[in-house]
C-alpha cells in the first residue's frame, strides 16, 4: 500500500461513517456490501506487476477462487442461503468484470499494475472458477478429507511460492504458456498479493471446522473475512470468531465516532512510521547491496540497529494503517505489536512481535504438538519436549517468510534464543534471582531489554541478508574483522 | 464526527502556520551550515555529487553551505598544515575513482611537505561538470577555509561562454553573478517556490543520513564493474561549441579565470591545463577526442599561455601527461594509475 492507496481508502472511510451518521439503518445494510466491493476491488488494485502476461489480473481472481472454495467445503449451506449466496457471487463477478473493461479505458492515472486479459478470457476465467466452487460445494461440503486436503492444498502452495526452484519452475512454466521467453523466468515474477495472509486465514477456517468451531458465516461476510483490504498487505491475521463480531455488530453512533477518532489516530501514526520513519531508515539499513561493503567497526552496528528499527516501523507502521483503515468500517483488527523492542526477555519479545502470526502457531502447531509430546509413550523430558516445541514453531515461522537458509538460520537462532531463555529463566528461579527489586531490580530489567535488543538485532542479519556468507561476513564487521 | 472534524481543522491550522512560517523565514540555506559530518562522521574527501543516491550513498544538492559543511575541508586546519585546495571539472572530483583514487588522495599518499617542513594537505574542491563558473564560485567558498594554495586544474570545455550555464550556478545565481559579472547566469526557477525548498530540506537531512553509509562503507559513488569506454573514432566533423576559427578571446569566459585570481587574492594560485586523452582513431587527425577538435585545442593552449604570461597566473600544461590507455569513459576522466601519474607530474611542479 502507498499513500495513494491509504488516501483513497481513507476517503472511503471518512464517507462510510459520515454516511453512516446520516442513515444509520441503510448503512447497517450497505456496509458489507461496501466492504466486500471495495475490498475485491483492492485485491486487484494492490496486486502488484509481474512479467507473466495477465497474471497480475488472474492471481487476485485465484485468490478469490480459493476463499470461496474453501468457504464452499467448510460452510453448511442451507436452502435459503442459496440466494443471498448467488447474489454474493454475483456481485464479486460483476466487480471483476467491471475492472476486466477497464481494458477498454484510457484512465489518466495507473490504477491496475496491468492491462487486465480479454474480456473473454475474463468471462471463460469467471466460469471456470465458479465451476470449482461448485463442485467442492456440491461433493466436498463438510467432508472431513476434503478439509485436509485443502490445507494441504494451500500448505503445498505456500511452500511452492517460497521456495525458490519452485517459483522458478512455475513462471517458467507460466511463461511458456504465455508464449513468452522461458530463460527469463524468475522466482520474482510470481509475487501474489497478500497470499500468506489470505492463505493461513483459510487454514484457520479450515481447522476452525475440523475442530467444530468455525462460526456460521455467509459468503459475504467469509469473503470478507478473508480479503479484507486493510489487511491483504501486511495482515494481522485475524480469528473469524472475533472478525465477525464486529461485521455484525449494530451500528451505534457513539461508537462509530470513537472508532473514527481512533482510525484517523491510528491511520496517520502508521503513515508517520512507514513512509516517514521506516522509508527514511531504509536509506542507511543493512541490505545485501551494503553488507558487502560495510568496514569493520561501530558503524557497521548502526546499520544493523538501523535495519531493526526500520523492519519495526515498517511493519508496525503498515499494521496501525491497517487496524486505523478497519476502524472506519467498525472492525477492530487485532494489535500485533506491543512494544517488542522494550522487552526483557525473548519469549516476550515473541509474545509481542507479530502477535497474530504467533498466535496463529501456537493455535495450530505448538500446543497440538505439545499435547502430542506429552503422550508417555513418547517417555520426552519436560525439557525435550520445550526444545521441540519451540525449535519447530520457529522454524515453521522462519520457512512462513520465504524457504531459504538465511531463513532457516534466522528461525534457529531464536529458537536457540528461546530455548536458552527458557532454561536460564528455570536455572535462575531455583536461585530465587528471578525476583529482584529496586536499583539492581531495575538495572537488571534495562539490561536484560538491552541484550534482548542485541539478540533480535543480530538475529535480523540473517533475515535481512540473502546468503549465509554475506550474513556471516557482517558479524565479522561486527567484531572488527 | 465532531471530533474527526476538530482534528482535520486543527491539523490544517498547524499545517498552514508551519508552512507560511517555513515560506517566511527560509531556513534552508542558513541551516546547511548545521552538519553532522567531521563531528559524528568524518568528513566526506570529495563534494556531495550522485546520479543515484541509493546506490552511491552521495547525492547532488545545491546548497554550498552544506556541501562544504559535509566536507573534510570543514574542520578546523591544524597549525602546522599547509592547506591545498584542488578546483576543478569531474576529473578533479574523480569520476569512476573510489575516494583514495582522486588526485588529491593520491597526491595526500605522497606526503608532501612544504620547504619549512610544513605537510602539504590536499583537499578535492572539484565538481562535475564543465563550467569555470561553477569552479570559481567553488572557489570563494573555499577561501573560507583558509586555503595555502589553490590549484585550478581546467580544460577548454570549460571555458566556452555557453558552458558557463550550471546547476550550482543557477541555483546560487547571485552569487555566481557576482562572481562573473560578464557571463549570463539565468536564475534557477526551482529555488523560488515553496515546494522545492521543502525538497531542499529534506535534501539536507538525507545528506545527513548518508552520512552513516559514508563511515560505515566509505564510499560516495557507485563504480560499476564494466562501462562504456570513451570514444576512440570521430565523425569527419572539427566543430567546437559552435566557434569559428580561429579561437579568440572574447569565445572564453577568461574573464572567470581573472575573477578566480581575484577571490584567491594573496593566495598562491597554480592553474594546470589538465590531462585529454589523445586518440589515435578514426578522424583523430582533426580530433584528439569526442569533446576537442585539434584546431580549437591547439589554439587555446597558445591563448592560455600567453593569458598565462600577460597576466602573470602561475601555470602548467599537462595536457598530454597521461597515457592514452589511462583514461575511462571520457576524454578527461582517469583511471587510478592516470591519476597517479597526474598526481606524480603536479607533484614535481608543486614542489618546484
Amino acid at each position: 500500500m502507498n499513500l495513494a492507496h491509504i488516501f483513497v481508502f481513507t476517503v472511503i472511510g471518512v464517507m462510510a461513517a459520515v454516511f453512516a451518521r446520516w442513515r444509520p439503518s441503510l448503512w447497517s445494510i450497505v456496509r458489507p456490501w461496501v466492504m466486500l466491493v471495495v475490498s475485491v476491488v483492492a485485491l486487484f488494485w494492490l496486486q502488484p506487476g509481474t512479467p507473466i502476461r495477465n497474471l497480475a489480473f488472474w492471481l487476485p481472481i485465484a485468490s478469490l477462487v480459493f476463499t470461496a472454495g474453501t468457504w464452499a467445503i467448510t460452510q453448511k449451506i442451507a436452502r435459503a442461503e442459496l440466494r443471498p449466496t448467488l447474489i454474493t457471487g454475483l456481485v464479486i463477478v460483476a466487480v471483476v468484470m467491471l475492472l476486466a473493461l477497464l481494458r477498454e479505458v484510457e484512465l489518466p492515472f495507473t490504477f491496475l499494475a496491468a492491462r487486465p486479459p480479454s474480456e473473454l478470457l475474463v468471462v471463460i476465467g469467471l466460469v471456470a472458477g465458479t465451476g470449482i466452487v461448485l463442485l467442492m460445494g456440491r461433493a466436498f461440503n463438510l467432508k472431513p478429507r476434503a478439509l485436509t486436503l485443502g490445507i494441504v492444498v494451500l500448505i503445498g502452495l505456500l511452500i511452492a511460492l517460497k521456495l525458490e526452484p519452485i517459483t522458478a519452475l512455475l513462471s517458467t512454466g507460466l511463461r511458456a504458456l504465455n508464449a513468452q521467453n522461458t530463460a527469463e523466468a524468475s522466482a520474482r515474477d510470481l509475487s501474489w498479493l497478500g497470499f500468506s495472509y489470505i492463505a493461513f486465514r483459510l487454514i484457520h477456517a479450515l481447522r476452525e471446522r475440523q475442530n467444530g468451531k468455525l462460526p456460521a458465516m455467509s459468503l459475504r461476510e467469509f469473503m470478507i473475512y478473508v480479503v479484507f483490504f486493510p489487511a491483504l498487505t501486511a495482515g494481522p491475521i485475524d480469528r473469524s470468531e472475533r472478525f465477525i463480531k464486529d461485521l455484525r455488530a449494530p451500528y451505534s453512533a457513539e461508537a462509530a465516532d470513537i472508532a473514527s477518532a481512533d482510525a484517523l489516530r491510528r491511520t496517520l501514526i502508521g503513515i508517520f512510521k512507514k513512509f516517514a520513519l521506516a522509508d527514511t531508515l531504509a536509506l542507511i539499513a543493512l541490505n545485501e547491496i551494503n553488507a558487502g561493503q560495510l568496514r569493520p567497526g561501530l558503524w557497521a552496528w548502526v546499520v544493523v540497529y538501523a535495519y531493526a528499527l526500520r523492519i519495526y516501523f515498517d511493519f508496525s507502521g503498515y499494521t496501525d494503517i491497517a487496524i486505523g483503515l478497519g476502524r472506519w468500517f467498525g472492525i477492530k483488527l487485532p494489535e500485533n505489536f506491543n512494544r517488542p523492542y522494550l522487552k526483557p526477555n525473548l519469549t516476550q519479545f515473541w509474545n509481542s512481535w507479530h502477535i497474530t502470526l504467533s498466535q496463529w502457531f501456537r493455535a495450530y502447531w505448538f500446543n497440538p504438538l505439545a499435547r502430542g509430546l506429552r503422550k508417555p509413550s513418547l517417555h520426552l523430558t519436560p525439557v525435550s519436549m520445550i526444545f521441540i516445541g519451540q525449535a519447530s514453531t520457529m522454524l515453521l515461522i522462519a520457512l512462513w517468510h520465504g524457504i531459504t537458509l538465511n531463513f532457516i538460520a534466522w528461525g534457529v537462532w531464536h529458537a536457540l534464543g528461546l530455548f536458552v531463555h527458557n532454561r536460564w529463566a528455570d536455572w535462575s528461579k531455583t536461585r530465587g534471582w528471578a525476583e529482584t527489586s529496586g536499583a539492581w531490580g531495575l538495572l537488571r530489567q534495562v539490561g536484560s531489554i538491552i541484550v534482548t535488543f542485541h539478540f533480535v538485532a543480530l538475529g535480523w542479519i540473517w533475515f535481512a541478508l540473502p546468503s549465509l556468507d554475506l550474513s556471516v561476513l557482517t558479524f565479522r564487521r561486527l567484531v572488527g574483522q | 464526527m465532531k471530533k474527526i472534524i476538530r482534528i482535520g481543522l486543527k491539523a490544517l491550522a498547524l499545517f498552514v502556520v508551519f508552512n507560511l512560517a517555513f515560506a517566511l523565514t527560509r531556513p534552508v540555506p542558513s541551516l546547511g551550515r548545521l552538519s553532522l559530518y567531521n563531528s559524528v562522521f568524518p568528513g566526506r574527501q570529495r563534494l556531495p555529487w550522485g546520479e543515484n543516491a541509493a546506490r552511491d550513498y552521495n547525492f547532488t544538492l545545491n546548497n554550498l553551505d552544506a556541501m562544504f559543511a559535509s566536507h573534510e575541508i570543514a574542520r578546523a586546519k591544524p597549525a602546522d598544515e599547509y592547506r591545498v585546495v584542488l578546483i576543478g571539472d569531474s576529473s578533479t572530483w574523480g569520476f569512476l575513482l573510489r575516494p583514495e583514487d582522486t588526485l588529491a588522495a593520491k597526491l595526500n599518499a605522497r606526503n608532501l611537505a612544504t620547504a619549512d617542513g610544513r605537510p602539504m594537505r590536499f583537499y578535492n574542491i572539484g565538481y562535475p561538470d564543465f563550467s569555470l563558473t561553477k569552479d570559481a564560485l567553488l572557489l570563494s567558498r573555499a577561501m573560507r577555509y583558509q586555503p595555502d594554495l589553490v590549484v585550478w586544474l581546467v580544460t577548454l570545455r570549460s571555458f566556452p561562454i555557453a558552458a558557463q550555464s550550471h546547476a550550482l550556478t543557477q541555483a546560487n545565481s547571485q552569487e555566481a553573478q557576482s562572481i562573473a559579472p560578464a557571463v549570463p547566469i539565468t536564475t534557477s526557477t526551482r529555488s523560488s517556490n515553496l515546494e522545492s525548498a521543502r525538497r531542499d530540506l529534506a535534501d539536507l537531512v538525507r545528506l545527513q543520513l548518508y552520512g552513516v553509509m559514508w563511515a560505515a562503507t566509505g564510499i560516495d559513488q557507485y563504480i560499476p564493474a564494466t562501462y562504456e569506454p570513451l570514444q576512440r573514432d570521430f565523425d569527419n566533423d572539427d566543430s567546437f561549441f559552435n566557434l569559428k576559427q580561429p579561437l579568440s578571446e572574447d569565445d572564453l569566459a577568461l574573464d572567470v579565470l581573472a575573477a578566480g585570481k581575484r577571490i584567491a587574492g594573496t593566495v598562491p594560485l597554480l592553474v594546470v591545463n589538465e590531462p585529454i586523452f589523445v586518440s589515435d582513431g578514426r578522424n583523430s587527425d582533426i580530433r584528439y577526442n569526442f569533446f576537442y577538435p585539434r584546431w580549437a585545442y591547439d589554439q587555446y593552449r597558445v591563448l592560455m599561455l600567453r593569458q598565462a604570461a600577460t597576466q602573470g597566473w602561475r601555470y602548467v600544461d599537462l595536457w598530454n601527461a597521461v597515457p592514452p590507455g589511462e583514461f575511462t569513459n571520457s576524454a578527461v576522466h582517469l583511471s587510478p594509475t592516470g591519476s597517479q601519474v597526474l598526481a606524480d607530474q603536479l607533484a614535481v611542479e608543486l614542489v618546484r
